[in-house]
C-alpha cells in the first residue's frame, strides 16, 4: 500500500496542507479511486490535524463523495424540475428495474451504479441521462435498454 | 491562444483592445458560429464542427469562411444552431450530414438552405434573420447576446468585443467609492434570489473594519431547472471575470473565489482557462497594469450540495466544513470568510457589472420597472415550445414571456401554471398571467423570482405531485441542523405523500397549511424559511386539486399512480403489440391485429405502453 | 452597555451577550432544550425562538445564538412564538416519546396532541452529545454524519471510536436519556401527568443501554463490529425492562 500511501499524500501537499483545502483533496482522492477508501481518510486526518469525526462529517453530508466503492460506470437520471416534469422518474425506474437495483445503489457485478441528481442545468433536453460523462438528450423509457447495452458491449 | 505576452500598462491594454475590435470589423471571411455549450455538445455540435471543418478543408475554402465555437445561444430547442456572420442567417438543429450543403450552398453559393431555417409554429413561416425569431424579438439580449459572438476560450475575442475597457475606466479615471456609487445609482439587484441592493452590499463590505477582504462569486445554482449561470460560465467567462475585477477594486479586496457547482465540468474548464490567461496576460495578479491593484481568483468546486447555494453555508464549504449555514448577524459584509468582510454575489449579478460601468447608471436604470431595474435571465423549461434561456427587461408579463417568446404550450395543451424561484418558490396559476415580473410582484403572488428558473406545467401536470417533488428534493438537501426544517420536510413530505396516494383524511389539508407555516417562521435560513412556498402556494391556487386527492380519492391531472389506471381504448387498438413488447410486468396480452387487454392487477403505472403506443389507444384515468 | 427591550421592559446587556443570556440576566424566561451553559450555543432544536422586531417585519429568531443589539425588540411570548414553540415540541414528541424532558415541555406549553406518525427514534439531534464530547470531553468521538432526514449521530465508520475514553459525557446530557418517561402509551404518546422515576438507564434496565444504541447511532459504548445494513433498518425496539412496580 505504499504507493498508494504516497499518491494520497501527493494530493495533500498539492494543496499545502492546509486544512481548508479537505474539500478539494477529497474531490482528489474520489477522481482517482472512484471512492474514498477509510485508510485514506485516516491519513488525511494524520496530516492535516483534523479530527477523523470532522472528515467523515464532511464525506457524508456532501453527495459527491462515496464511502462505498462505486461501478465501473456511472449512470446518473436528472431529477431536476423539467425533467420531472417530462417524466424523469419513469425513466430511473426503468433503469431500477433493468440493472436490479435501487438508486444510489451499485450492481453486484461492479458493472454499473446508479445516481440520482437534482439538475444537471441541460433542462432543455431533458430527460437528461449522464453515463460517466456522455450525455444522453431526450431519453425514453424504451432508448434506456440501447444505452445500457453500449457500455456492456463496450467490455465485450 | 496567440498573444502570451503580458499587458503591462493601461495603455498597452487599450492597444491590445482596440487592436482587436479592428481585427473583427475588417473580418473579410464569413464565420459559422457553432453553439456548443453542454447541451449543444449533448446534442452533437462538437460533431458538426467537425464536420464543417472538413469540408472547408475539402473544398479550400479557408481564405473565405472560417469555424467559430461558441457558448449558449440560449435558443436551447434549436440546438445546435449556427449563426452566420455577416449575413445573419441563422440555421437550426445542424447535423453533420448538412455541412456540406452549408459549405456548397451557402458561402459559394448564397443559397438559403429552407430545412434549416427556423420556422414560426404561429404563422408557419420560415424565419432567415436571428433578430426577426419570435424567440428573440422581445427579450433584450444585452447580457446573453455575447455568447453569440465570441470564442469563450480566447480571450483575444473578448477584447474584439470591448472586453476588459470597463477595467480601464474604473483604473484610470474612477475612485472606488465612484464605483459603488454607480453601482448604487443603476438600482442593480441581486439576481441570485434574495434580490439585495448590489451597490449597497458593496458599500457595508468596504466600509467594514479590516484590512482584509474577499469577495466570492456563487456559481452554485443548484435551482434545478435553472441554468444560466451555467452558459455564462460556458460562454462568457471573462465578463464574470471583469465583474469581479470591478468589485475587487471597489471594495478593496485582493482575494477572490468563485464556488462552482461540481456539476458543471464544462463550466469549470471554461472558467479556468479564462483565469488562467488573464492571469498569463497580467489582468489578475499583482501591479494589475502597473496600478497598485491586486487580485487574484481562487475556484472551489461544490461537491453535491443545494445548500450551499445560501451565503453562510457556501462559505463554510469554502473554509472545508459542512455546508450548515449559521445566524445572521453577524452578516458576511462584516464577518464572512474566515471572519473577515466578505461579499458575495450571483454570477449573473456580477456579469451585469461591466456593461454598467461601460455604459453608465442612467442607461441600467432606463430599463425594467421602478423597483426592479435592468433585465434578467430566465430559464424558460418544461411543457414549453421554445425551450431556452430568455433574457427580458424586468416588467415584462408572463403571458408574453410564455406565450410571445416561448411560443405557448406544445400539442396545444393548456397552460396550468409556472413554477419560479425553484424549490423555494411557487407556482402561478393562469389568473396571474399578466403579472409583471419583478422582484415585489413575484413575492405578492406567493413566489419569489429567485434565480430565475421558469418551469411551466400543463394540464397534465398534477400540482400535488409538484409539492411532492419539491418536499422530496428539500427534505434531502436540508442540511438537518434545525429540527424545524429538518422534521418539517420531512413531515410535510410524508403528509403530502399520503395525500397524493389517496390516503389524505379529513383536516389534513388544513393541518399541512399550519406545518408549513411553522416551518416558514422557525428555521434558521433560507431554504428551510422558503420549504413552505411550494406547499403553501399550491395549496392557495390549486386547493381544489388537494381536495379531489382527500375527498374522492382522484388524480384530476392524471399523474398519481395510486389513485389512476391506464386503460386501452379498444376502438383506438389497432393490435400492433408495440405496448405489449414493451411492458415490464407482462401484463398486457393479444395477438397481432387483435385488440389488447391490459391486466390490471399487474401494472405497475409505468407509463411504457402510453409511451409507445402510436394510436392513441391507451388512456390514463 | 447595550440598551434593548424584551416583553416591553427595558434592559441592558453586556458586550457579546446573546438574547438568551440577557434573558436569564433579568429572570426572564425562555424554554430551551439544546442550550447548555458550559457548552457552545447550537440553535438547532428552535425552542428558544423569540419574535424580534415588530409589526410586518417581525421574525422569530433562536435566542440562544442571537446577539443582543442596540435597540432591539423582543417579545418571547406572542402568538406566533407560541403556536411555532408548541409545533417544535409536537415534532420532538413524535421523536422521542419516551423522553420526560420532552413529555414535561409538551405538559407546560399544552401541547395535547401529536398528529404525525410516531418514529421511536429516541433522538432529536440536539447534538448536545456532540457538544459535550468536543467541547467539554475533547474527545472527538462521535458528530454529525449525512444530511436532511438521513441526519444522525454516530462515530467514524459506525465501528468503536479509537478516541472514546467511556466517560459517558454523552449519555449524562442528553435528554432523551436523562429521564425515561413510564407512562405514556404507544398510542397517545403523550403523557400529561408523568411518574417520577430514578434517572439513569442502569437502574433501569439489564443492560447498560444508552439509546442511541439501538437506533442505530452511537455503538462506542457496546459494539466491537459495525452494524450490518439490515440491523440500521430496524425499528428501534426497547430492551426488556426490569420487573416494574408501579
Amino acid at each position: 500500500m505504499e504507493a498508494e500511501t504516497q499518491k494520497v499524500k501527493s494530493f495533500i501537499s498539492k494543496y499545502n496542507k492546509e486544512k481548508r483545502a479537505l474539500i478539494s483533496i477529497l474531490q482528489d482522492i474520489q477522481a482517482e479511486y472512484n471512492y474514498l477508501p477509510q485508510e485514506a481518510l485516516r491519513l488525511v486526518s494524520e496530516s492535516l490535524g483534523i479530527p477523523l469525526i470532522d472528515i467523515v462529517g464532511v464525506v457524508t453530508f456532501y453527495r459527491a463523495f462515496s464511502l462505498e466503492p462505486r461501478g465501473k460506470h456511472i449512470v446518473t437520471v436528472c431529477l431536476g424540475t423539467a425533467c420531472h416534469v417530462r417524466g424523469g422518474p419513469k425513466i430511473l425506474e426503468e433503469f431500477e428495474r433493468r440493472l436490479n437495483i435501487e438508486a444510489g445503489g451499485t450492481t453486484e457485478d461492479g458493472e454499473f451504479s446508479l445516481e440520482t441528481v437534482a439538475c444537471l442545468g441541460c433542462c432543455a433536453i431533458g430527460p437528461v441521462v449522464v453515463v460517466d460523462s456522455d450525455y444522453y438528450a431526450q431519453t425514453t423509457i424504451r432508448k434506456v435498454n440501447s444505452i445500457l447495452k453500449k457500455y456492456s458491449k463496450k467490455e465485450n | 491562444m496567440k498573444n502570451t505576452i503580458k499587458i503591462n500598462s493601461i495603455k498597452e491594454l487599450t492597444k491590445a483592445i482596440g487592436d482587436q475590435i479592428q481585427k473583427r470589423k475588417s473580418e473579410k471571411k464569413s464565420v459559422l458560429t457553432v453553439s456548443a455549450g453542454t447541451c449543444g455538445q449533448a446534442r452533437g455540435s462538437l460533431g458538426v464542427i467537425k464536420a464543417l471543418k472538413k469540408e472547408i478543408k475539402k473544398e479550400n475554402l479557408g481564405d473565405k469562411v472560417k469555424v467559430k465555437i461558441s457558448g449558449c445561444h440560449g435558443f436551447c430547442e434549436a440546438e445546435p444552431n449556427i449563426i452566420i456572420h455577416p449575413q445573419d442567417i441563422f440555421y437550426q438543429k445542424v447535423q453533420p450530414q448538412d455541412a456540406e450543403d452549408i459549405t456548397s450552398q451557402t458561402i459559394l453559393n448564397d443559397k438559403i438552405i429552407d430545412r434549416l431555417l427556423f420556422s414560426d409554429p404561429v404563422s408557419g413561416r420560415a424565419v432567415q434573420n436571428e433578430k426577426k425569431i419570435p424567440f428573440y424579438k422581445k427579450q433584450k439580449r444585452i447580457i446573453l447576446g455575447d455568447n453569440a459572438l465570441i470564442d469563450p476560450t480566447d480571450i483575444n475575442d473578448y477584447f474584439s468585443i470591448g472586453g476588459y475597457n470597463s477595467l480601464i475606466k474604473i483604473l484610470s479615471k474612477m475612485t472606488p467609492e465612484d464605483v459603488i456609487e454607480t453601482v448604487i445609482k443603476s438600482g442593480l439587484r441581486g439576481r441570485g434570489g434574495a434580490g439585495f441592493p448590489t451597490g449597497k452590499k458593496w458599500e457595508f463590505t468596504r466600509k467594514a473594519k479590516g484590512g482584509i477582504k474577499y469577495i466570492i462569486c456563487n456559481a452554485d445554482e443548484g435551482d434545478p431547472g435553472a441554468y444560466m449561470d451555467r452558459s455564462l460560465l460556458e460562454g462568457n467567462p471573462h465578463r464574470v471575470l471583469e465583474g469581479m475585477l470591478i468589485g475587487a477594486y471597489a471594495i478593496g479586496a485582493e482575494e477572490g473565489y468563485i464556488y462552482v457547482r461540481d456539476e458543471y465540468p464544462l463550466a469549470v474548464e471554461h472558467i479556468s482557462l479564462a483565469i488562467s490567461q488573464a492571469e498569463k496576460l497580467g489582468l489578475l495578479g499583482k501591479k494589475i497594469l502597473g496600478t497598485n491593484f491586486n487580485f487574484q481568483i481562487h475556484i472551489n468546486k461544490g461537491a453535491g450540495a443545494f445548500v450551499c447555494g445560501e451565503e453562510t453555508a457556501l462559505i463554510a464549504s469554502i473554509e472545508g466544513k459542512m455546508g450548515e449555514p449559521r445566524q445572521r448577524p453577524p452578516f458576511p459584509a462584516l464577518k464572512g470568510l474566515w471572519r473577515k468582510p466578505t461579499n458575495i454575489n450571483n454570477v449573473e449579478t456580477w456579469g451585469n457589472i461591466p456593461l454598467i460601468i461601460e455604459n453608465g447608471a442612467d442607461w441600467f436604470a432606463k430599463i425594467g420597472t421602478k423597483g426592479s431595474k435592468g433585465t434578467k435571465i430566465f430559464s424558460l423549461v418544461g411543457k414549453i415550445n421554445n425551450t431556452g434561456l430568455v433574457e427580458v427587461p424586468m416588467g415584462l408579463t408572463l403571458r408574453e414571456i410564455i406565450f410571445d417568446v416561448g411560443g405557448g404550450i406544445p400539442e396545444d395543451k393548456e397552460f396550468k401554471a409556472v413554477q419560479t424561484g425553484g424549490p423555494s418558490g411557487g407556482c402561478i396559476p393562469k389568473e396571474l398571467l399578466d403579472l409583471p415580473i419583478d422582484f415585489e410582484s413575484l413575492t405578492e403572488a406567493g413566489s419569489i423570482m429567485g434565480s430565475g428558473g421558469m418551469i411551466v406545467m400543463d394540464e397534465n401536470t398534477c400540482m400535488v405531485d409538484v409539492a411532492k417533488y419539491f418536499l422530496n428534493f428539500l427534505r434531502d438537501e436540508s442540511c438537518g441542523k434545525c429540527l424545524s426544517c429538518r422534521e418539517g420536510t420531512q413531515r410535510m413530505w410524508e403528509i403530502v405523500t399520503d395525500i397524493s396516494e389517496g390516503k389524505g383524511s379529513k383536516g389534513e389539508i388544513e393541518f399541512l397549511t399550519d406545518l408549513a407555516e411553522s416551518v416558514k417562521d422557525s428555521s434558521l435560513c433560507g431554504l428551510g424559511q422558503t420549504a413552505a412556498n411550494p406547499v403553501l402556494s399550491t395549496i392557495r391556487y390549486f386547493r381544489d386539486e388537494y381536495e379531489a386527492h382527500v375527498k374522492e380519492k382522484k388524480c384530476p391531472a392524471g399523474v398519481c399512480k395510486e389513485l389512476i389506471q391506464y386503460l386501452i381504448i379498444e376502438e383506438n387498438c389497432t393490435g400492433c403489440l408495440a405496448c405489449l413488447k414493451v411492458c415490464p410486468q407482462e401484463a398486457i396480452s393479444g395477438e397481432l391485429k387483435k385488440v389488447h387487454v391490459l391486466d390490471q392487477s399487474k401494472c405497475i403505472k409505468c407509463g411504457a405502453c402510453y409511451e409507445a403506443c402510436n394510436f392513441d389507444a391507451i388512456k390514463i384515468e | 452597555m447595550i440598551n434593548l427591550k424584551i416583553n416591553n421592559l427595558d434592559v441592558k446587556a453586556e458586550e457579546g451577550w446573546t438574547i438568551l443570556e440577557t434573558a436569564k440576566f433579568y429572570g426572564l424566561e425562555i424554554p430551551t432544550l439544546c442550550y447548555n451553559e458550559g457548552l457552545s450555543p447550537y440553535g438547532g432544536c428552535r425552542l428558544c425562538l423569540v419574535e424580534k422586531g415588530e409589526g410586518p417585519n417581525a421574525k422569530l429568531v433562536s435566542s440562544c445564538t442571537y446577539p443582543a443589539e442596540e435597540g432591539l425588540i423582543v417579545h418571547t411570548d406572542t402568538e406566533r412564538v407560541v403556536k411555532t414553540r408548541r409545533m417544535m415540541i409536537e415534532l420532538m414528541l413524535s421523536l422521542a416519546p419516551n423522553s420526560k424532558v420532552i413529555q414535561d415541555l409538551a405538559s407546560k406549553f399544552g401541547v395535547k396532541q401529536v398528529r404525525f406518525k410516531i418514529r421511536n427514534e429516541e433522538c432529536i439531534l440536539c447534538g448536545l452529545c456532540v457538544r459535550m464530547c468536543k467541547e467539554q470531553m475533547d474527545g472527538r468521538a462521535i458528530g454529525f454524519q449525512n444530511r436532511g432526514y438521513k441526519r444522525k449521530i454516530s462515530t467514524p465508520f459506525d465501528i468503536r471510536s479509537e478516541e472514546c475514553r467511556l466517560c459517558g459525557g454523552c449519555i449524562y446530557i442528553c435528554p432523551a436519556c436523562q429521564l425515561r418517561c413510564q407512562g405514556p402509551q404507544a398510542d397517545t404518546a403523550v403523557c400529561n401527568a408523568c411518574l417520577t422515576m430514578d434517572p439513569t438507564c442502569l437502574d433501569h434496565y439489564d443492560e447498560l443501554q444508552c439509546w442511541m444504541y439501538d437506533a442505530g447511532r452511537c455503538g462506542t459504548c457496546i459494539r466491537e463490529t459495525p452494524k450490518k445494513k439490515s440491523d440500521s433498518k430496524k425499528q428501534a425496539s426497547k430492551s426488556k425492562p426490569k420487573e416494574k412496580h408501579a
